[in-house]
């Protein structure tokens, strides 16, 4: 199973100070973050798309295309691009050309994202939220499907034998649809034959196990061939040498972007108990040691069959060395163990080998 | 008069729909779905996320429901056709949350979302509930009654019948329901207030109600 992780390019705040650092050198730490991950042996690195100035990750492919420079064997991605506030040709010729880079290790995923700054940012109506995500989602796997595009929507100028270029070695690029739980969207993941990616960010993390279900089926149906059905899962996580400790400091971060959220979006965030009971067993924060990460990555395995889990862990302004800190434990203590209690054997020797 | 209540129709078969579909299953509910779309479309959908949920159009849901459940986008209020709601107890559970969902004019000025949708649905015995708990947590936190971690959920409208046929349903889904009064009321558990996504027990939910209540007439 691949493990990995993702961002949304959080500023860094000095810890006796307060004082945020400057979005230029979060910048400069993400790229570092990623090539670490490269080093330690993880799968996949995400960048979220933000447009804030504690998130200011809001040129992915270009920090994604310095990686690409930098590292040898990571999947290099978005999670997400906010496809409704984009341009999917544009999408395409920067993620293939990523993909060029980086020897066809780009991937992209679409999905609604937990930000909305771009919406007003680039001229667009949150209203026609669904109406622009269905029309880009449409013509970004048309783009990915062949070189010469004829198209025309509502929002944006028709295609007319259109060349899209350059193009993936591999022949397409991976486009993964990213969810929040909607069941209409495994639906649309299915029938469409695209992998997906479940944002799983609060609550218990097997009720996705239907809807992983509900995708499966619904791919069959539309005879999709097994080896295009995918399944990912997002969630925030953060380990530590010691599991109390490891909660304790995660616990002060998640709580500080809850308040934050809560604040724009009219909730109380969530106490700490709340905390506690989603931080253990099957729930959506997976804050501890090693050995707890590893075994609650497996238990979900058993119930959502995701080849892939990757995780958020510089929420609420973390300091730059515990978050390097919990990529490593990520890449070289909960990779081998999960690796080991799935029995990928094989793939454990490669990683051994290339080390 | 209250009267017995046998079969839920649900409007949406999103996050909130699918939850509430779940719950009213398992209370031995008979439960319907509809959505935009055509009825055999969201049919593999039902058969997964809720089992036993029967999908039909929204025309015949709302004829042969004895409370319908609007868990739709409340973008879409205006989609919905007034006549066939007349008479009917109907539960809004919709939000309006410009932060995620964007703004939306008729809202902005209103001090409940209910009370413009109760406009729009002029015959309809319109109850506001379960807005006020996120959809995952709708379907955990039902507990039996007199269970110690019972939550509590806020319920306002202006037909005292419909309210107390409403209360019923919620009690049997696994909650203590709270009256709140008339629909006005429901202000108090909106997006913003201190009843909003936080967990209240029933003594706890009927104080921060009625505190409320008297703030306002102040
Ligand atoms: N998410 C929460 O935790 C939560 C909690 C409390 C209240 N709420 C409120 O509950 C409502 C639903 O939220 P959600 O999270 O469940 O949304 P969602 O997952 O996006 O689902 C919305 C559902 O509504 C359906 N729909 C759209 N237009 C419709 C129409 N004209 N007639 C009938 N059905 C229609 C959609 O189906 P098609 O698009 O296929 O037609 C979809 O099944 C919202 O108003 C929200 O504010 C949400």
């Amino acid at each position: 199973m691949e493990i990995g992780i993702y961002s949304f390019g959080d500023v860094q705040k000095d810890a006796t100070t307060g004082e945020l650092g400057s979005t230029a050198e979060a910048t400069r730490n993400l790229l570092e973050a990623i090539q670490l991950a490269d080093q330690v042996g993880l799968d996949y690195f995400g960048i979220g798309e933000h447009h804030t100035r504690e998130m200011p990750a809001s040129a992915a492919t270009v920090i994604l295309g310095a990686a690409a420079a930098s590292t040898k064997n990571i999947k290099l991605g978005s999670a997400v691009t906010v496809l409704s506030t984009d341009d999917p040709v544009r999408v395409y010729q920067q993620f293939a050309t990523l993909d060029a880079l980086s020897n066809g290790r780009a991937e992209i995923t679409a999905g609604r994202g937990s930000s909305t700054e771009s919406f007003p940012l680039f001229g667009h109506s949150l209203n026609d939220y669904d109406a622009l995500y269905a029309e880009k989602l449409d013509l970004l796997m048309l783009i990915n499907e062949s070189e010469s595009v004829t198209w025309n929507g509502k929002f944006r100028p028709a295609l007319n034998k259109a060349q899209v270029v350059p193009r993936p070695d591999g022949g397409s690029l991976p486009i993964w649809l990213a969810t929040g739980g909607n069941p209409q969207s495994s639906v649309r993941a299915g029938l469409n034959g695209l992998p997906i990616s479940y944002a799983i960010i609060g609550g218990q993390a097997n009720r996705f196990a239907p809807l992983a279900e509900l995708y499966r089926r619904a791919a069959a149906q539309a005879g999709v061939a097994p080896e295009k059905i995918k399944v990912s899962v997002a969630s925030p996580g953060f380990v530590g040498e010691d599991a109390a400790k490891a909660k304790d400091f995660f616990w002060t971060h998640w709580h500080a972007v809850m308040e934050q959220l809560g604040k724009i979006r009219g909730f109380a965030p969530p106490p700490r108990f709340h905390y506690d009971k989603e931080a253990s067993g099957d729930g959506a924060l997976f804050a501890g040691s090693p050995e707890e990460i590893a075994e609650r990555i497996v238990k979900l395995h058993g119930s959502l069959g995701h080849m892939r889990q990757f995780f958020q862990i510089d929420v609420g302004q973390m300091p730059h060395r515990e978050y390097l800190r919990s990529i490593e434990l990520f890449g070289t203590k909960v990779k081998p163990l999960v690796d080991a209690a799935l029995g990928d054997k094989a793939k454990a020797k490669e990683a051994n080998r290339d080390a | 008069m209250t009267p017995e209540i046998r079969s839920i129709g649900i409007l949406g078969a999103g996050r909130v729909g699918t939850a509430l579909a779940r719950l009213a299953l398992a209370a031995g509910y008979e439960v319907r779905v509809a959505t935009a779309r055509p009825p055999h479309e969201i049919a593999l959908l039902l058969e997964v996320m809720a089992p036993g949920a029967e999908p039909l159009s929204v025309e015949a849901l709302i004829a042969t429901s004895d409370i319908v459940i609007l868990a739709l986008p409340l973008s879409k209020y205006r989609e919905l056709r007034p006549e066939l709601f007349a008479g009917k107890i109907v539960i809004d559970a919709m939000n309006y949350w410009p932060p995620t969902d964007g703004t939306i004019e008729d809202f902005e000025r209103a001090a409940s979302s209910s009370e413009i949708v109760q406009d729009h649905l002029a015959g309809a015995r319109l109850v506001r509930a379960f807005n006020h708990m996120g959809y995952h947590e709708i379907e955990q936190e039902a507990r039996p009654e007199g269970d110690p971690a019972r939550r509590a959920l806020a319920v306002a409208g202006n037909d005292a019948d419909a309210r107390a046929a409403v209360s019923g349903f919620i009690d049997r889904l696994g909650y203590d329901p709270i009256d709140a009064g008339p629909l006005m009321a429901s202000r108090n558990f909106g997006v913003g207030t201190t009843i909003f996504g936080a967990a209240f027990d029933r003594t706890e939910m009927a104080q921060l109600l009625a505190s409320a209540h008297q703030r306002e007439a102040a």
